[in-house]
């Protein structure tokens, strides 16, 4: 895919984040959507191209009355949205559609219209994972982590450091959850919940959507916004079965898709003046810096504790607060996408001055897909 | 009111034989006769080479602990808070979840690399589990 022949040109969340009563998840997708719309001086009318995940286009389109030409269905966890990129900005640049419309939505909190999660019996997770108590995503995402850590002398410390950093950052942020700072010793006698992970390592549970709108770059020049730019784009999936994947020490997916999107973008790790790492728990950055070639991943743990990802810090991570302190709906990668694109339009709360470059890195359940964003807005 | 019962494998026509052995006493697995890969989940054909003949062949139930967590909460139904669920990684090759028992469920007692074999646990009549305990000497 040619680099920076496709932009950003609305960009929105929901209304509300955290805990809305009041609104079902479809309800979701359509608050974020007509957000983004707004964001964009569009109207509905103009988008004929559709992705989102877990909920079907078709549900989605028929519910805010677009006629799309193009859909992406691709539902492969929490990362989906950055597929749904990497997609549509191919998709546009084939011709196939003019402005694509992604959107998110989970009432992860309140559950109102939203299907529960169900592993079927007969499944190869249903039959192998299932039945040794697996239950949810804390009882699964951190499996690896113990194993990480002995092979490349991980400290708990280090683990508890990135809710602290992330903190930091989420206090620089109104619409974040949690904003009250936190020491190394807090997260480490915060309840456990699934060893070695206590509560502060492990990602929120709310409510809330979001949206983006994608056009040809050339078109982009029309609109209201700054227009940001997809430089480079990657992606791959592994396994659903978190105890399948081929080591412990490393995301074979992340390993993929990470490396595609720096080729494609043409850019080297020094160049990065902004990142974002889905983290749905603690040491999922730590994964990230290493698989993406920041740095080995011996040095990660340190990196982070040393505060080397803090404000003001050289290598910003995670600005908005993250899934640990800003929100996580349940799918956090359409947030990550968002604060991207907030940096790189220069309108974040925490804003990086002079930011040019933004990588945004996701997962999709348990380590079983991976899709990375390379985002700037120079042309 | 029974209790909420812990998850129950359903075999399909692919892992019958999986279950088949662990109901006799076996973890079976499956290796490829063009490449000698052994894996695991079950499925008919080689993961590596992709070729259609394989043979089920009975394990070592010989391995080490690749890695776990201790769950806290929330629990799964059927399951007593804290319970290790492990990776263990077979002397064949292949990696598979599962339970440790006969063993605290401690980060002290669960020592990373430890030996384990494995030990089978009877649900009903049709589905017995495969799950490890710390080996002996």
């Amino acid at each position: 895919m040619r680099k920076n022949h496709v932009a950003v040109v609305g960009a929105a969340e929901t209304t509300e984040l955290g805990v809305i009563p009041n609104m079902s998840q479809l309800q979701l997708h359509a608050d974020a959507a007509l957000n983004a719309i707004a964001d964009a001086g569009l109207k509905l009318s103009d988008i004929d191209g559709f992705a989102t995940a877990v909920e079907t286009p078709q549900q989605v389109c028929h519910y805010l009355g677009i006629k799309p030409t193009w859909v992406d269905g691709t539902s492969v966890g929490g990362c989906s949205f950055m597929l749904h990129v990497r997609h549509a900005a191919a998709a546009i640049e084939a011709g196939l559609c003019k402005t694509v419309l992604i959107t998110h939505a989970e009432s992860g909190k309140s559950m109102i219209g939203k299907a529960p999660r169900s592993i079927p019996a007969d499944s190869l997770q249903g039959q192998f994972e299932a039945p040794y108590g697996v239950y949810g995503p804390p009882s699964m995402f951190p499996i690896p982590v113990l194993r990480f850590m002995k092979t490349y002398g991980i400290t708990h410390e280090q683990l508890a450091s990135v809710a602290v950093v992330q903190r930091e950052w989420a206090a620089k942020n109104p619409r974040a959850m949690m904003k009250d700072p936190i020491t190394v010793a807090d997260v480490l006698n915060s309840r456990m919940i699934a060893y070695p992970f206590r509560l502060l390592q492990c990602c929120l549970v709310t409510d809330g959507g979001g949206a983006l709108i994608l056009t040809s770059a050339d078109r982009a020049r029309d609109f209201p916004r700054k227009p940001v730019y997809i430089m480079g784009t990657g992606e791959s999936v592994e396994t659903p079965m978190v105890s399948q994947m081929e080591t412990f020490n490393s995301s074979r997916a992340f390993k993929t898709a990470g490396p595609l999107a720096f080729k494609e973008a043409g850019i080297a790790h020094k160049d990065v003046d902004h990142l974002m790492i889905y983290d749905a728990f603690a040491h999922l950055p730590l994964f990230g810096l290493g698989d993406l070639g920041f740095m080995p991943h011996e040095e990660t743990g340190k990196f982070i504790a040393d505060g080397n990802t803090r404000p003001g810090a050289r290598l910003p991570l995670n600005t908005n607060g993250g899934g640990l302190s800003y929100m996580h709906s349940g799918m956090y990668g359409m947030y990550a996408l968002q604060e991207s694109v907030r940096q790189m339009r220069g309108i974040a709360p925490a804003q990086v001055p002079n930011a040019k470059i933004s990588v945004c890195h996701g997962v999709g359940g348990m380590f079983a897909a991976s899709g990375t964003i390379v985002f700037t807005n120079e042309r | 009111m029974a209790e909420p019962q812990r998850a129950r494998p359903k075999p399909t026509p692919e892992t019958q034989h999986f279950w088949d052995g662990t109901k006799a006493g076996e973890l079976r697995l499956q290796r490829c006769d063009a490449c000698a890969h052994v894996y695991f989940p079950p499925r008919p054909f080689c993961p590596s080479c992709a070729s259609r003949k394989v043979t089920v062949f009975a394990a070592s139930g010989k391995g080490f602990l690749y890695s776990y967590v201790i769950n806290h909460r929330p629990a799964a139904p059927g399951f007593t808070p804290p319970y290790a669920i492990a990776v263990v990684e077979l002397d064949e090759g292949p990696r598979m979840m599962s339970n440790i028992i006969d063993c605290p469920q401690t980060p002290e007692a669960l020592e990373l690399d430890m030996k384990l074999q494995v030990a089978f646990q009877q649900l009903d009549d049709k589905i017995t589990l495969p799950v490890f305990r710390p080996a002996k000497g």
